[in-house]
């Protein structure tokens, strides 16, 4: 690490050791946290995987849980439906988001206006946004499908068909994409004007300018996005689960009939499967090696990240 | 902006017809951009029209294609709070949010200000242990946890949501961090020239220099809470009384099978709260969220 010299030259100037029991004074709150709600958890759910555990009784079965994975026809769908979601509502999103924020670069009129538009339903509470877009899409009433038939096109069925309940929560997703259409904006914002005069004058269309200026100068924070989509999609639940939930009508309490994924197991996602396995049919041995399934392509990807942005972990004092 | 003034640019080497036809293209460019816009807007806004429209309807015509109200039924609105303990679950999720948010700042600060300021050994492997923490899925080590606040009896509560706060907040360190490591040493060790304590340092210099990313991670927090419907669901299914708002709302639609125009009036009614905050601190949050995504 370099020593930084303030200007001024303190005498006194921090040097690179002799803070650490400080350090570790304020932080303990946090190292505390780090065992409680981390290591130790991480540490159990292994211990778990190896047992069957109900709440009542632990006891030790070998790799008997890892093989159920292997033959669990649920969990195997679980996991088409994100690797569907990484496939086709990542790139949907962050396309869609580039797409707009560009659009936003763009407009002279009521540019400020526009951005709060866009934002605005990112904000919205996931489940009430769900619940919004089941009755949007709702085949009979919705005002989608009556849009389409104006067009003289049979909407889908979108949350009870299993072929369109994907692609719903894909269009739900873009609607409160407003988080990335932020973040695309400043990207733009920060490219230097300067390129784009001197590509002009080369004669360079838009489209040029797009692709050999905007898209290498900003493709860090665009990776950046796409991976932390890519970590959300691993995560997807609420609104999976809350879009099956209201379609259906069935409640989702310990005891009910609820079975997640509705229709067909089209919506059903790994995080679901868990909960499902671990909450309300108690095999909690099993939701563990679920568990672990998520944590080792969620700790893939942010190893990807990581190398990817060195800066990330940069300390600004160009050590 | 530069595109519009390509056309323009290359115009302009022939004579003044040339000049003229680029400019009416320049003026079509510019309408085709903000119909494209309004279009979008339109699409963004929709959802929330429609939603608003069909709370207003009677049962009857919410069943229907249309798209206008008939009549205007505001009741609808009371009827809600008659049909659903729509203030318990607002007062449960103000318990949530609130207390999540005043613990998570109290303590996230001194670890974020710690990671960016002090120097020792183990610092950056502490702060790759803070992304861990942070990129971890919550469902991962859903089980131990449980398991552990089972045996202090805190299930059906929302207490094993709210405690976890007092010991740090990943993400909101994360942030925190991003931000006071481009506060200027120069500030931090004036004060403490002066014999200013660390402690004095963060109050008096840092925290009023850091006010908007302080800002921006308290309504960060404020609204994960308020929008999180896996930790409420874990932790208080069984226990009604415990419910949130996003809870309650999820459930509201099997227990009132088909009156779509009450659902819709809870639903406006749990969206109102956050797109009125929303207005206040607009720059806040677009402030906060620039600070999230552009530090790749």
């Amino acid at each position: 690490m370099a020593i930084t010299v303030p200007p001024g030259g303190a005498p006194r100037a921090a040097r690179p050791r002799g803070e650490g029991r400080k350090a570790l004074l304020w932080a303990s709150p946090w190292l505390i946290g780090f065992g409680l709600f981390f290591a130790y958890p991480l540490a159990a759910t292994v211990y778990f995987s190896f047992h069957r555990y109900d709440l009542f009784s632990l006891e030790f079965i070998g790799l008997d849980n890892y093989r159920h994975l292997l033959g669990d026809d649920r969990a195997h769908t679980a996991m088409r439906n994100t690797l569907w979601l990484v496939a086709f509502m990542v790139p949907a999103q962050t396309v869609f988001a580039l797409g707009v924020a560009q659009l936003l670069t763009r407009l002279k009129a009521g540019a400020g206006f526009f951005r709060t538009v866009f934002y605005l339903p990112s904000l919205v509470p996931m489940v009430a946004g769900t619940v919004a877009f089941v009755f949007i899409l709702n085949p009979a009433t919705g005002p989608v499908n009556q849009a389409l038939a104006l067009l003289g096109v049979t909407g889908p069925d979108w949350f009870g068909d299993p072929a369109w309940a994907k692609p719903g929560l894909t269009l739900l997703a873009m609607w409160g994409a407003g988080n990335t259409v932020v973040i695309f904006l400043a990207a733009l914002l920060d490219v230097p004007r300067h390129l784009y005069e001197a590509a002009a004058i080369d004669g360079a269309g838009a489209w040029r300018q797009f692709r050999d200026i905007t898209l290498p100068t900003i493709s860090p924070v665009i990776m950046f996005s796409a991976v932390t989509g890519v970590i959300y999609a691993l995560q997807y639940f609420t609104q999976a689960m809350v879009a099956a939930r209201v379609a259906s009508g069935v409640t989702d309490s310990p005891g009910s009939s609820f079975v997640p994924g509705y229709p067909e197991g089209a919506t059903l996602t790994l995080p679901q499967w868990l909960f499902h396995q671990g909450f309300r049919d108690f095999t909690m041995g099993y939701a563990c090696v679920l568990a672990l399934v998520m944590f080792a392509a969620s700790t893939l990807l942010t190893l990807v990240l990581l190398r990817r942005f060195s800066a990330f972990t940069a300390d600004g004092e160009g050590s | 902006m530069s595109v519009t003034a390509a056309p323009a640019a290359r115009g302009a080497r022939p004579a003044a017809p040339g000049v003229a036809s680029a400019r009416a293209r320049a003026a079509l460019y510019w309408i085709a951009r903000h119909a494209i816009a309004v279009a979008l807007a339109i699409m963004f806004l929709g959802p929330l029209a429609f939603v608003a429209l069909t709370a207003l309807m009677t049962d009857r015509q919410a069943l229907t294609a249309d798209l206008w109200p008939d009549s205007w039924n505001w009741g609808n609105f009371a009827e809600v709070f008659e049909r659903a303990p729509l203030l318990r679950w607002l007062g449960n999720t103000m318990l949530y949010a609130g207390l999540s948010t005043a613990f998570m700042l109290l303590s996230s600060i001194p670890v974020a200000y710690a990671l960016a300021r002090f120097r020792f050994r183990g610092r950056n492997l502490a702060f790759f242990g803070v992304i861990a923490m942070m990129m971890l899925p919550p469902q991962v080590v859903a089980v131990p946890i449980y398991l552990v606040w089972a045996r202090f009896e805190l299930t059906g509560t929302l207490w094993p949501l709210i405690l976890p706060m007092l010991l740090g907040d990943a993400f909101s360190i994360f942030l925190l961090r991003q931000f006071l490591v481009t506060i200027p040493r120069e500030y931090t060790d004036a004060a403490k020239v002066d014999g200013c304590s660390d402690l004095r340092v963060l109050l008096k210099v840092v925290l009023p220099m850091a006010r908007p990313a302080i800002a921006a991670v308290a309504l960060f927090g404020f609204f994960y809470c308020w929008n999180d419907y896996y930790g409420p669901l874990l932790y208080t299914s069984t226990a009604p009384e415990q419910w949130t708002l996003s809870l309650g709302l999820a459930s509201f639609r099997s227990l009132h099978s088909v009156q779509w125009n009450l659902t819709m009036a809870a639903t406006l009614l749990v969206m109102a709260p956050v797109i009125i905050v929303f207005f206040f601190a607009q720059r806040v949050f677009i402030e906060g969220v620039t600070l999230t995504g552009v530090k790749g």
